[in-house]
């Protein structure tokens, strides 16, 4: 602020939301950020001095030698969050269309938000029932005369499992982007020439960018960082970078590493955000966002 | 780029070339029931400027979307540029639309906004680059390449809006009131530049408006529309002094509507007495004489004679050009209009107020409409 005035001005109006995200934000991720240099006493309590251990042990310098661990891990949960992201806007694009052109749209959004008002856990039970041996889906199969299939505890399980989670996520922003769509641009670009794909390209999708994007934020970062659908669906057997977290933070009891997993995660997904913001401003579409 | 001229003289009539736009039995009704079009016939030529006017809701901008391919008719012909249009998209037809609220793409800058047609032609991006600023150029908005739409103002976003289909050369433009949300000084600008482009480049244009004024003052011919059918077809002259139809009458200016019966020789009876027209009518029908308001004459005193009526000034409305006269003839309502600048003739008079006058309608000027 050039004119001392200036800020003063502007607390009571951005005051209250910067004092919330001060205490909710940025205090925590100060204080996990310092707790990632400490150390785990013998009561598994932080203690200093302030070390660099426990990014090394991430990375794999551990003084045993290399190891690729935990990146392993990262990669996997990288690999998740990007699949079932893909998975999500595959299904979810066409069906956001579906229901904005469909006369029963309030139903098909209330079937979409249904999920939600049963318990999560609940729900990843009922996938388990479909999926073990003696479960829904063998039990299909087998009517079929097919051989039953050991999907559980599976890494399919836990992909079908995060794909199903958060499906509503990019459904609903971009339903109400398509919502919205001016549908007199597609035929401006049909009357200029333009075919039913290159019109769709250039007079449709860039209207869908919007809720394409908050869709994708709301479905990759939480998938990345996912560790009850692994526990639940992987049973145990499926390692995510959520699972070591939340392992430092309970089992082990090593609040400095899991402080370092935790900042590394962060990083990297920003990271990847950045880059990504980056390039889609190269393409002159940072005005549409 | 110069000032350009603000009027061109007479415009050329009946132009010769070949006929472009040909329907014949359009019919439409839409999902909701609504029979838009209920058979329409109509012939534009190269060059020619063809208006179609009529009421909100009589199926102007169905026609034209018909036109451009965005609706399929549900019975009839569309031949355009001598090839029938049944089952031709869009994309493929030889015309282009100049959309009501322009439709211009939010997320490009005005110079791809008008690139965009030659580029989904696949044209060299240099000829693109001609092309464009040729465009922008003549409709005068050279210079602002690099805004987008929403950095435009009203009139702005028209000119882009022209500049995005004159640049693809359609054989007709099809314009769905392109000036209806401007104001009405750009309006009247916009008109004389719109009617100098079609001219001087011989476009084909079917231009679609409600507003009666612009399409006397713009057209070569006019079709005036009522639901879903042309109600009258012809010159602007024409459809003003001699309409065919009550509804023609009144919605192309103002017209004093006599109702009357016929008689013999070219007489109809009628509640300002007996009337003279420039016509032999069958005796005993009932017919509808048109008279407008400028052409009616009035006097402080006349003689005695065919064609005149005793009237009282009920009220007088000045609007500046014209002096609007409601008068008063024994509980039959009539209208008529002097030019002010008519003040320097010899013999012009003026009038007021509860003034027993005369008015004089020459039976030249009384139209018959057979209803
Ligand atoms: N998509 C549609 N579905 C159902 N009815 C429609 C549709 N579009 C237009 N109509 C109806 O068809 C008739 C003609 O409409 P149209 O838009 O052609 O009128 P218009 O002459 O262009 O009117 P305006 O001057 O108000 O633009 C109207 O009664 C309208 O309500
Ligand atoms: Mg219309």
């Amino acid at each position: 602020m050039s004119r001392p005035g200036g800020w003063k001005r502007l607390l009571p109006t951005v005051g209250p939301g910067a004092a919330w995200l001060v205490l909710f934000v940025l205090v925590p991720t100060l204080l996990i950020f310092y707790a990632s240099f400490l150390q785990r006493d013998a009561h598994g309590w932080l203690t200093g001095p302030l070390t660099l251990d426990n990014y090394r042990r991430f990375f794999g310098l551990d003084a045993g030698g290399f190891d690729l661990l935990y990146l392993n891990i990262l990669g996997r949960s990288l690999l998740l969050g990007l699949v079932t992201t893909l998975v999500a806007i595959v299904l979810g694009y066409p069906f956001a269309f579906f229901i904005a052109q469909s006369p029963r749209k309030n139903l098909l959004l209330l079937l979409v938000v249904l999920p939600f008002w049963t318990n999560f856990l609940i729900r990843a039970y009922a996938w388990i029932v479909i999926f073990q041996r003696k479960g829904v889906l063998n039990a299909v199969l087998g009517h079929l005369g097919l051989d039953p299939v050991q999907l559980y505890p599976s890494w399919t399980a836990v992909y079908v499992g995060t794909v199903y989670t958060y499906l509503p996520f990019l459904i609903l922003p971009l339903y109400a982007s398509v919502e919205k769509i001016d549908w007199t641009l597609l035929e401006a670009a049909h009357d200029l020439g333009a075919g039913r794909v290159p019109g769709f390209w250039h007079a449709v999708f860039p209207q869908t960018l919007p809720g394409l994007i908050a869709g994708i934020l709301l479905v990759f970062i939480p998938a990345v960082g996912t560790f009850v659908i692994s526990d639940l669906l992987g049973a145990g057997k499926t390692v995510l970078i959520g699972n070591v977290i939340q392992q430092q933070f309970g089992a082990s009891r090593d609040w400095a590493f899991g402080s370092a997993a935790a900042f590394v995660l962060m990083g990297v997904v920003l990271a990847g955000l950045w880059l990504y913001a980056r390039k889609a401003g190269e393409r002159g579409m940072e005005e549409l966002v | 780029m110069e000032q350009r001229k603000l009027f061109k003289g007479k415009r050329t009539r009946t132009p010769g070339g070949e006929t472009l736009v040909r329907l014949s039995g359009v019919r439409k009704r839409y999902d909701g029931g609504t029979e838009a079009l209920r058979g329409v016939d109509l012939e534009v030529k190269a060059g020619e400027f063809f208006s179609l006017l009529g009421p909100s809701g009589c199926g102007k901008t169905t026609l034209l979307r018909i036109l451009a391919g965005f609706e399929e008719p549900d019975a009839g012909k569309v031949v355009l540029a001598g090839r029938n249009m049944r089952g031709v998209p869009p994309y493929r037809r030889p015309v282009n639309l100049v959309f009501q609220n322009y439709a211009l793409f939010p997320h490009m800058n005005v110079y791809d906004n008008v690139a965009f047609g030659l580029r989904m032609k696949r044209l060299p991006e240099g000829e693109v680059r001609e092309r464009v600023g040729w465009a922008l150029e003549l409709v005068d908005i050279a210079g602002l390449e690099r805004r987008r739409p929403h950095e435009l103002s009203g009139g702005q976003k028209q000119r882009v809006a022209l500049a995005r289909a004159l640049v693809n050369e359609p054989k007709v433009l099809l314009l769905d009131e392109p000036l209806g949300a401007l104001d009405y000084k750009l309006r009247k600008q916009l008109q004389v530049e719109l009617m100098n482009l079609q001219e001087e480049l011989g476009l084909t244009f079917v231009y679609v408006t409600h507003d009666q004024e612009e399409a006397l003052v713009m057209s070569d011919r006019i079709a005036v529309m009522r639901e879903g059918r042309i109600e009258q077809l012809g010159y602007p002259e024409d459809l003003y002094e001699r309409p065919a139809s009550r509804f023609v009458a009144q919605f192309l200016g103002t017209s004093n509507l006599i109702p009357g019966a016929a008689l013999e020789g070219g007489r109809v009876e009628t509640p300002l007495g007996t009337l003279a027209v420039n016509e032999t009518l069958t005796a005993g029908t009932r017919v509808t004489l048109s008279v407008r308001p400028e052409k009616v004459r009035l006097r402080r005193r006349d003689a005695e004679s065919a064609n005149r009526v005793r009237v009282r000034v009920d009220d007088i409305i000045y609007t500046g050009a014209e002096n609007q006269y409601l008068l008063d003839a024994a509980g039959f309502e009539l209208v008529a209009y002097t030019l002010n600048a008519d003040v320097q003739e010899p013999g012009h008079e003026e009038f007021d107020y509860d003034e027993e006058i005369v008015a004089y309608l020459p039976p030249e000027n009384l139209v018959v409409i057979h209803e």
